[in-house]
């Protein structure tokens, strides 16, 4: 069966339908990474997002559920070039056609990827619609126009407390929309994971006992987070253990402390991001998945210096409070999917968190 | 000083030559192969063409005094001699620096036992093996981890005398011949993991520590097959992100450990059943797999370790390609790679199709499309072996029974057996099963298959059509043609940034990338494909050169070629580079798009030269020689009526189709004939025959493959071969040179010694040949390069081919008369003329020095192939010797090419009878020098008879003290053998040959080659007296 993306912009894009049949309105973006299509389709960053896959073969390698990054799928929709017809892995489980249509997920094949993840990056980032029927195109984009895609992070985020694994270290994560990995990198380092949801109040974290807190990674935009930001700035004005941000974290904690964040053109999203670290001098690859930065400028040289930058556009990929252990990333070391280069960052934390 | 070595090393070597030179660098090159690019004049400031031996290498520095050493672009031999050169402490006594990898590092990587020390440290598994040094330990060993084992030699190039043992017999065999070929007598037995699949990582790493992967490969033969040997993709395409990621850290865990600086190739064995995985090896320089993910992923491996090796770090260099991000990330795709060898099993009828943990391809041909069909069909059809789909005519006859049974072979053709087997209902888990091929590779087949049967069964609808082409099916093959390809961009990041490149590949999804607004006039060069035997790198030479004199004269150039182990296919040679199959429809595509000015045909070999109608017919300008006139050249009768206008006499021969018409022909001219088929390069085909009988076995072998024109008779005429490469334009000529080939006519020239200048013609001869070149080049129009061969006999001077085009020559010719052969040729192509430029008409000043070719062959690496030399090329490179005396030149060749000069020792001759008397003379001074002569009975007797000592040695099966008894002594210094009549692998003479492959013997299956050797000898000159000559000063 046919079916269309249409872009705000008027831009039709033709394909198979594929997955659910239903039609969605989604923020369209594309990812660059060649392996873990399973891990995007379920981080919780891409809730309200559509994601192009710009490598051509989806599926090739089927999947099992024990790779998920959370209970479902997140993505709104997803736009592909070809799905392997026949899976080929030790561990598959599932063909990637059954998985979408298990959890409703709607998606067209045979569309033109690269032109479309060309268009995206010449013209940013759009909302679209996947849709049947393309008779009336302008209320399409009429409508494109007229949705608003709001409070994610509550959507994504844990609905209750609770605390996964027995190590020694004790760790509390407030969930912005956690990827699954973050809490499993932390559990194999000996840790006990408490898992907050968005909306926690920072006392919890100050009172339970934990040695470390972190911030997880979530959907949208940080400015979004009105709550969460408030508690985060009593996190960084009380806490006396160490704090790690990644993602969607870490531009929380600079709203909370005065910096801003702005709309990246059309984000960072692959497995192949080089990030410099600026005391080494190293890079690393890394894994990212942001639409959103913070600003160079807005940062207040008293509170943070920036770590890491980005070696393509420059943008700040890393901050460290100046006269506090807390460090934020704005990318992935948990990886799943991507390079495990920097999951060194979870062994720096806790080195901080247990020399206590 | 960098190093140079094979084809796949030309384009690395010139990336890093023209990388250091922008950085102010004074760069020393050292390579025996003149058909490189590297080797030009302006790729480096002193440039030597000398074996690649640790003494002359020595020696050059000694004289060149360089700061340091660059060993890890030049491939093995360059990475050995450096090591070499450590170990000894010649580098630290004359304070040269190695850079990129210190010698630790490549120690560790090259030394087996080291490299599996260092990967016990590191925690990376390894296979369960054992380094051994003699074959009691191998022996032990195997008992001990159970057969079947698998056999690698320490320090060899595309593991040399390796492979997989099965029985305890194969076992002594081949780890027999491994210790022998080992440089430290060592090899490595291991575990056979066959079946785990094969998966490669290409990793740079910079002085700061930061590493990256630039691509992964993955092999569709699974372990077994020798990575050179096998089809390969890329991205990896059965892999999770788990095991990806996995093997990505290990990679990247590996080059830390090593501490390389530059480019390095991890290769992992990967149980397809669990996340188990082993390392099965580490190549610290850069190789062939690194040629082919550079041209994969559009990133300049070798480039960029140059400038890592000054000091440069990866977050420094800028990534060309987008011209906005560095060289510090890592390349996504957003299309599949399809990389398929080329192997030279045509040329060896005899030679074992089996392929194994030992490389037998010549070359390879890489594909690019968004689907793993479709580039799968391109890069079929990019072989340039009459086929182009994944239908074989000859398993068209099989049984169902046979089929299966192929199945189980692991050889050129299995891929199409495969599908073949697929046809016939055999299902994909039972190929499976026989085959231990990944299920996901063999539905990809099985999804060709099928449109295959859609396109024989249904109407040919809109959307059948674009299927078929989505799945990479030509129109010949579907017999129909409305739907034109687009052109997509390889850019490094999979659009995420806009690139600057023009490096496109064809597909059937809408949006056209390759748009040009350009008011320069275009010129479309057309490449020369995969290598292969008749056709190497010396074309792709041509190519690059052609582009280089357009681009200066203010063209835009096109280039189109398939081949990743090139210069040609480098980004930043043409403006527009298109990676594509050189087919009809593939290239009509591109005119479609580009609608070019012209093309010039004539520098890309026969690859090139077949399409030249088509161009023609696609109303594109074929610029220099016109396609009717090259005809003229190539068709026998029009050839004929050419040379009798022009009174130029050749050897009588007539054109015929069948056998009878061949015996007829044969015996009017009377034996010996040669037969050959028309429109082929290298000799294809072609061979000697005696009587009638031959005939019948020579027709009926060209015959196999359908012949759209006649097949060649010729009188077979004994005598000097000459060779002359000359450039036209209409009025004036100029000859570089004139060639002598050592060996007598009956060699095909690719395989003969040949020398510049001339040293045994005399001026009459000489000036009829310069007479007959200007005579014949005018009478059939060529504008450009023409290339002449002729004969002398009895005084007389004959023709007896003439190729309008680029030869293989014209690279060394160049070089050694430094005359710009190709630069001068498209000036005349474009309408020049040849007074107006500074090099006069006529013969070119002579060189004061003689300049020595001479052919590499690769016996040792295909099973069963036989050595002797005949009209049909069998050679797979050539190395250069230079000196002011003709005897120190041929010395130099002997030693580049690799045969360990004998100064004293034994001599076995075992000759046939009409060879005795011409062989006489050359005993003789074998004798006088000093050798001791072993020989078969009757050739002793005969020698003795003359005065000559000769011990006797039994005949091959005639028990004690036979020939293989003495081959495998190791006590001989060469073998003199020439072959009798027929090609017969249970002949003795063939037998010897490949035992003195095997044991590493030089074997001379032509007297003249012999005499050549002992004009070498002769006087007693030693390497180490022999001064290196910059090419340069030339």
């Amino acid at each position: 069966m046919k079916g269309y993306l249409v872009l705000e912009n008027g831009s039709v894009y033709e394909g198979e339908r594929i997955g659910a049949e239903k039609d969605v309105i989604c923020e369209v973006v594309f990812n660059t990474s060649m392996t873990g299509y399973l891990e995007i389709f379920t981080d919780p960053s891409y809730a309200g997002q559509g994601v192009v896959m710009t490598y051509p073969l989806i599926g090739n390698y089927g999947l099992t559920k024990e790779d998920a990054e959370s209970k479902k799928p997140w993505v709104e929709a997803v736009f592909v070039h070809e799905i392997a017809e026949m899976e080929s892995n030790f561990r598959s489980k599932m063909h990637i056609l059954d998985f979408l249509q298990e959890y409703e997920v709607p998606g067209l094949q045979g569309i033109n990827t690269r032109k479309l993840t060309k268009e995206l990056r010449n013209a940013g980032t759009m909302k679209g619609k996947l849709t049947s029927s393309i008779s009336d195109v302008d209320s399409i984009i009429k409508e494109i126009k007229e949705k608003t895609i709001t409070n994610l992070v509550e959507s994504v985020s844990s609905k209750e407390s609770y605390t996964c694994g027995n190590g020694k270290t004790k760790i509390a994560l407030f969930d912005f929309g956690a990827k699954q990995n973050i809490i499993q990198s932390l559990l194999k380092r000996d840790c006990e994971v408490t898992v907050f949801p968005w909306d926690t109040s920072y006392q919890k974290f100050l009172t339970g006992k934990f040695e470390g807190i972190v911030l997880s990674n979530g959907p949208g935009n940080p400015e979004d987070c009105e709550i969460s930001i408030k508690n985060i700035k009593k996190l960084y004005e009380e806490a006396k253990i160490p704090i790690l941000g990644i993602c969607l974290g870490h531009q929380l904690m600079g709203l909370a402390t005065g910096a801003k964040t702005y709309k990246l053109k059309y984000g960072h999203r692959g497995p192949n991001h080089p990030v410099k670290d600026l005391y080494s001098k190293r890079v690393c690859i890394t894994s990212q998945n942001h639409g959103y930065a913070i600003d160079d400028k807005s940062i207040n040289p008293n509170i943070a210096e920036i770590s890491h930058i980005n070696i393509n556009d420059g943008t700040v990929e890393g901050l460290k409070y100046i006269g506090k252990e807390i460090v934020t990333v704005q990318y992935h070391p948990e990886a799943c999917p991507g390079p495990e280069d920097s999951s060194y960052l979870f062994d720096e934390f806790l080195k901080k968190v247990r020399a206590k | 000083m960098l190093f140079g070595q094979a084809a796949e090393f030309d384009y690395a070597g010139t990336q890093a030559c023209r990388e250091l030179k922008k950085e102010g660098i004074e760069v020393v090159l050292v390579n025996s192969n003149p058909a490189t690019i590297m080797t030009d004049k302006n790729m480096a400031d002193k440039i030597y063409i000398e074996p690649l031996t640790k003494k002359t290498v020595e020696k050059i520095l000694e004289m060149e005094k360089p700061d340091s050493i660059l060993p890890n672009l030049g491939g093995q031999t360059g990475l050995n001699i450096a090591m070499e050169l450590y170990e000894d402490g010649f580098l630290t006594s004359h304070n040269i620096r190695l850079l990129g990898t210190s010698p630790d590092g490549i120690k560790k990587a090259e030394d087996r036992q080291a490299f599996k020390d260092t990967m016990e440290e590191i925690g990376e598994p390894c296979i369960a093996s054992k380094v051994v040094n003699t074959y009691e330990d191998a022996e032990n060993f195997a008992n001990e981890i159970g057969l079947p084992v698998i056999v690698r030699p320490a320090y060899t190039l595309g593991g040399t005398g390796g492979g997989i043992c099965y029985t305890m017999e194969e076992l002594e065999e081949t780890a027999k011949s491994g210790l022998h070929l080992s440089r430290v007598h060592q090899v490595l037995i291991e575990k056979c993991i066959s079946g785990w699949k094969e998966i490669e990582y290409e990793v740079m790493r910079d002085k700061n520590g930061s590493c990256i992967t630039i691509c992964n490969m993955e092999n569709i033969d699974p372990v077994g097959v020798h990575t050179g040997d096998s089809i390969v993709v890329a991205p990896s395409q059965t892999l999770a992100d788990k095991e990806y990621q996995m093997l990505r850290t290990s990679a990247i865990k590996i080059i830390s450990a090593l501490k390389i600086e530059g480019g390095c190739n991890v290769q992992f064995a990967l149980n397809p059943n669990s996340f188990e995985y082993a390392v099965i090896e580490v190549n610290p320089r850069v190789s062939r797999s690194s040629a082919l993910a550079s041209k994969a992923t559009g990133y300049p491996i070798a480039k960029v370790s140059a400038k890592i090796a000054i000091g440069y770090t990866l977050d420094e260099i800028k990534n060309e390609v987008t011209g906005k991000t560095y060289a510090s990330f890592e390349p996504v795709l957003d299309y599949v790679i399809v990389k398929i060898p080329k192997w030279p099993f045509n040329k060896f009828l005899t030679a074992s199709r089996q392929l194994g943990t030992q490389m037998k391809a010549t070359g390879e041909v890489m594909a690019i499309a968004p689907s793993i069909e479709q580039s799968l069909m391109k890069a079929i059809r990019s072989l340039e072996e009459n086929v182009d789909s994944l239908e074989l005519p000859k398993l068209k006859g099989l049984t169902n029974e046979e089929i299966r049974e192929d199945l189980k072979h692991v050889d050129n053709e299995r891929i199409f057996v495969i599908a073949e087997a697929l046809r016939r209902g055999i299902n994909v888990d039972t190929i499976h099963d026989i085959t231990t091929i990944d299920k996901f590779f063999i539905n990809k087949i099985q999804r060709l298959v099928r449109i295959e049967k859609r396109l024989k069964e249904e109407e040919l609808s809109k959307e059948l059509l674009l299927t078929a082409k989505k799945m990479g099916y030509t129109d010949k093959v579907i017999a129909r043609n409305n739907i034109i390809a687009n052109f997509k961009m390889v850019d490094t990041c999979s659009a995420e940034f806009d690139a600057k490149t023009p490096y496109y590949y064809s597909s059937y999804d809408e949006d056209n990338e390759a748009v040009s607004k350009t008011d320069k006039k275009k010129v479309l060069v057309l490449g020369s494909g995969p290598i292969r035997i008749g056709q190497g790198i010396e074309f792709d030479y041509c190519s690059v050169h052609c582009v280089w004199a357009l681009k200066e004269k203010g063209y835009e150039t096109i280039i189109v070629n398939n081949n990743p182990e090139t210069v040609s296919t480098d980004f930043d040679i043409a403006d527009r580079l298109y990676f594509e199959p050189l087919t009809k429809e593939d290239v009509e595509n591109i005119v479609e798009t580009e609608k070019p000015y012209g093309a010039i045909v004539q520098f890309g070999g026969q690859t090139a030269i077949k399409l030249t109608k088509a161009l023609t017919e696609m109303g594109v300008r074929i610029l220099g020689t016109s396609e009717r006139d090259m005809d003229r050249a190539e068709d026998r009768e029009l050839f004929d009526e050419a040379l009798e206008k022009c009174g130029i006499p050749r050897p009588k021969g007539e054109t015929v189709f069948t056998v009878d018409e061949g015996i007829k022909v044969a015996n009017e001219l009377k034996y010996p004939v040669l037969i050959r088929p028309s429109y082929v390069l290298g000799g294809q085909g072609m061979a000697i025959a005696y009587d009638d009988n031959e005939v019948r076995e020579f027709i009926n072998e060209i015959n196999k493959t359908t012949q759209e024109h006649p097949i060649l008779v010729d009188k077979y005429m004994l005598g000097k071969e000459l060779e002359v490469d000359a450039i036209f334009d209409g009025e004036d000529i100029l000859i570089p040179g004139i060639m002598e080939h050592l060996e007598r006519a009956g060699i095909h020239s690719g395989d003969s010694i040949s020398v510049y200048p001339t040293q045994h013609i005399n001026i009459e001869n000489q000036k009829t040949i310069i007479e007959y070149t200007k005579k014949i080049a005018k009478e059939l129009n060529v504008i450009g390069v023409l290339n002449i061969q002729f004969i002398i006999n009895k005084g007389n001077v004959y023709i007896i081919e003439v190729n309008p085009r680029s030869s293989r020559t014209v690279p060394y010719i160049s070089k050694v008369t430094n005359l710009p052969v190709i630069d001068i040729a498209t000036h005349v192509i474009l309408g020049e003329k040849l007074k107006d430029m500074p090099y006069g008409t006529g013969v070119y000043k002579q060189s004061d020095y003689v300049a020595v070719k001479m052919p590499i062959f690769s016996f040792e690496k295909i099973k069963n192939a036989d050595t002797s030399l005949g009209p049909e090329m069998k050679s797979t490179g050539e190395v250069l010797g230079v000196s002011k005396v003709f005897s120190e030149a041929i010395l130099k060749a002997f030693i580049a090419s690799g045969v360990n000069i004998p100064y004293k020792g034994n001599v076995l001759i075992t000759v046939r009878d009409k060879d005795k008397i011409e062989m006489l003379p050359i005993a003789q001074k074998l004798d006088n020098l000093g050798f001791h002569i072993f020989a078969t009975s009757g050739t002793a007797a005969f020698l003795e008879e003359n005065g000559v000592d000769a011990e006797v040695v039994q005949k091959i099966w005639e028990g004690e003290n036979s020939i293989p008894d003495l081959i495998g002594s190791g006590k001989l210094s060469f073998i003199i053998n020439t072959p009798t009549k027929g090609k017969h692998e249970s002949r003795d003479g063939f037998k010897i040959r490949r035992l003195a492959v095997e044991s590493k013997i030089p074997c001379f299956t032509a007297l003249d080659t012999v005499e050549a050797l002992y004009e070498a000898l002769e006087k007693g000159t030693k390497e180490e007296d022999l001064l290196p000559i910059d090419i340069g000063t030339i």
